[in-house]
């Protein structure tokens, strides 16, 4: 799999109220590899998003999976939305399966692939329960297993722990490291946190806004066997710090 | 104080106060008709009123009325409710489907039913063609604009999701948008519906052999004040029994939205 986004712009409205939100935007990935847009609001990391899976198209430039050029959403490429987009009438197990019966799989390839998808996201005794019995963190763990269910190329993960507490983020990290770990999955992320890019991916895009460009690209090759220990580890604060401030600077205007 | 904690628990139950409220206007209008100040010919007493119910009930009358009532409301309903579904929807989902039909309807609306009796009565004489027609058009219009502004608020994360999972157009309609709204297009038919009842009693009023509207019209003529209680009485009733019906239909088929 090789999805390519090359010089991409977007602009919204038209004549006079017309707004370039994104500008000349270009970046690849390949199978296995977890990317991520670090970005404040504003940088148009999440139209970045869209444009991928296909909700919006771009005014220039193109998105190409495996060399085909993308004309809409489709079940090659599955999002992970910040909330709100469990199904509330069905079970846990059942918005799971939902994709697979969306595109006409056997019944029994459901059940086994739902039995196994909410194992592989820890979930197997939640199945039977309804999304507002479940904690915000299960519910996201749900919605993943669901894109993941319906066997995407690349996973698209838009601020997915956005809207959780600050500890159940970190435990939801590391249940998404060792999810990439073992999957082997394909995935990008969208965060405005730059410790959970780094932590997470191993190259990470820093966006500006006004109009959304990237204006830095970092390799972040660290020793991942433990996250705890990365957290707190000198050369993974050091490039957070240089990160952080990058980002800072944008705020403040000095660099816009 | 143990039978006090037995009442305050009896009172504690939603439906206690109510049950009080109407026990006690039933008390008040006895009170008023033992004290003889009001003609028996304009407030008869309860009791009057509950045998001038089972005489007709058992001359088998009340029966006969009750469905040929239902009946109409019904059929005029069902067919309202099937109707305004799929174009609800439709317009909802659809902005062009919206803006050709939403000016229209909105127009249409505003006439008052009622005055559409005539025409349904040249149009179709005086069976119950013009009857059913009537309930029709006087709740299709709101049971469409409501279900409309529902599927408005199914939010585009959910109709997303089924996109990127690979939901084509359809799909998204039947397994998205339908499950989302059914709750408030149940709720819908339960506020319409009271506008059915009352436009069943204006067609019988104006024209009909038999029904609740028909009976009431029948006993102002003879000046028989119980029997139109007995009438107002029994609508109110089934009016009621149609809202619980509706409601214990809510929390059976959608008790994820509770």
């Amino acid at each position: 799999m090789h999805l390519s986004v090359t010089g991409v712009s977007k602009t919204f409205g038209h004549g006079s109220k017309a707004k370039l939100v994104l500008e000349d935007i270009n970046l690849d990935l390949d199978s296995g590899e977890f990317v991520a847009l670090v970005g404040s609001s504003g940088s148009g990391k999440s139209t970045v998003m869209r444009l991928v899976a296909g909700l919006e198209r771009p005014s220039t430039g193109s998105i190409t999976v495996d060399g085909k050029p993308v004309r809409g959403p489709g079940s090659d490429r599955g999002m992970v939305f910040q909330k709100y987009s469990l199904y509330p009438w069905l079970s846990a197990a059942e918005n799971v399966a939902f994709g697979m019966t969306l595109q006409g799989r056997a019944k029994r390839e459901v059940s086994e692939r739902t039995a196994y998808f909410l194992e592989v996201v820890g979930l197997s005794d939640a199945g039977r329960r309804l999304p507002r019995e479940l904690s915000g963190g299960m519910q996201q763990r749900v919605a993943i297993a669901r894109a993941l269910a319906a066997d995407p190329k690349v996973l698209l993960l838009d601020e997915p722990f956005g809207a959780l507490d600050l500890q159940i983020r970190e435990s939801m990290q590391e249940f998404l490291y060792q999810l990439w770990e073992r999957t082997g999955l394909t995935a990008l992320l969208i965060t405005h946190d730059v410790e959970e890019a780094l932590l997470l991916a191993q190259r990470v895009h820093i966006m500006a806004p006004r109009p959304g460009r990237i204006i830095r690209t970092v390799s972040a090759q660290l020793d991942r066997t433990s996250l705890a220990h990365l957290r707190v580890s000198r050369p993974f604060l050091e490039l957070r710090e240089e990160l952080a401030g990058c980002l800072r600077s944008l705020d403040a205007g000095v660099m816009a | 104080m143990a039978g006090g904690s037995a009442l305050l628990r009896w009172l504690a139950h939603p439906w206690s106060l109510g049950l009080i409220g109407i026990l006690a206007v039933l008390l008040f209008w006895q009170l008023i008709a033992a004290s003889g100040l009001v003609d028996k010919l304009f407030l008869p007493s309860p009791e009057a009123v509950w045998r001038a119910g089972s005489d007709q009930y058992s001359r088998g009358i009340l029966i006969r009325d009750l469905l040929a009532s239902v009946g109409r409301v019904g059929a005029g309903f069902a067919l309202s409710a099937l109707v305004s579904l799929p174009i609800g929807i439709a317009m909802g989902c659809s902005r062009v489907i919206c803006q050709l039909l939403e000016p229209l309807m909105g127009l249409i609306r505003y006439m008052p039913a009622p005055a559409f009796i005539p025409l349904l009565i040249i149009y179709f004489g005086l069976g119950e063609e013009p009857k059913i027609l009537l309930i029709f058009i006087g709740t299709v219009f709101f049971n469409t604009l409501m279900i409309m502004d529902s599927v408005k608020f199914v939010p585009s994360e959910l109709r997303e999701t089924a996109l990127t999972l690979g939901g084509r157009g359809f799909q998204i309609v039947t397994r998205v948008v339908m499950p989302f709204i059914a709750p408030q297009v149940i709720d819908a038919y339960r506020i319409n519906m009271a506008s059915a009842w009352n436009l069943v009693i204006v067609a019988e009023l104006v024209a009909a052999n038999e029904g609740l509207g028909k009976r009431i019209s029948l006993a102002q003529r003879f000046l028989r004040t119980d029997e139109i209680f007995v009438g107002l009485i029994v609508i109110g009733l089934i009016g009621l029994a149609i809202d619980l019906g509706f409601r214990l239909l809510m929390r059976r088929a959608c008790s994820w939205a509770n």
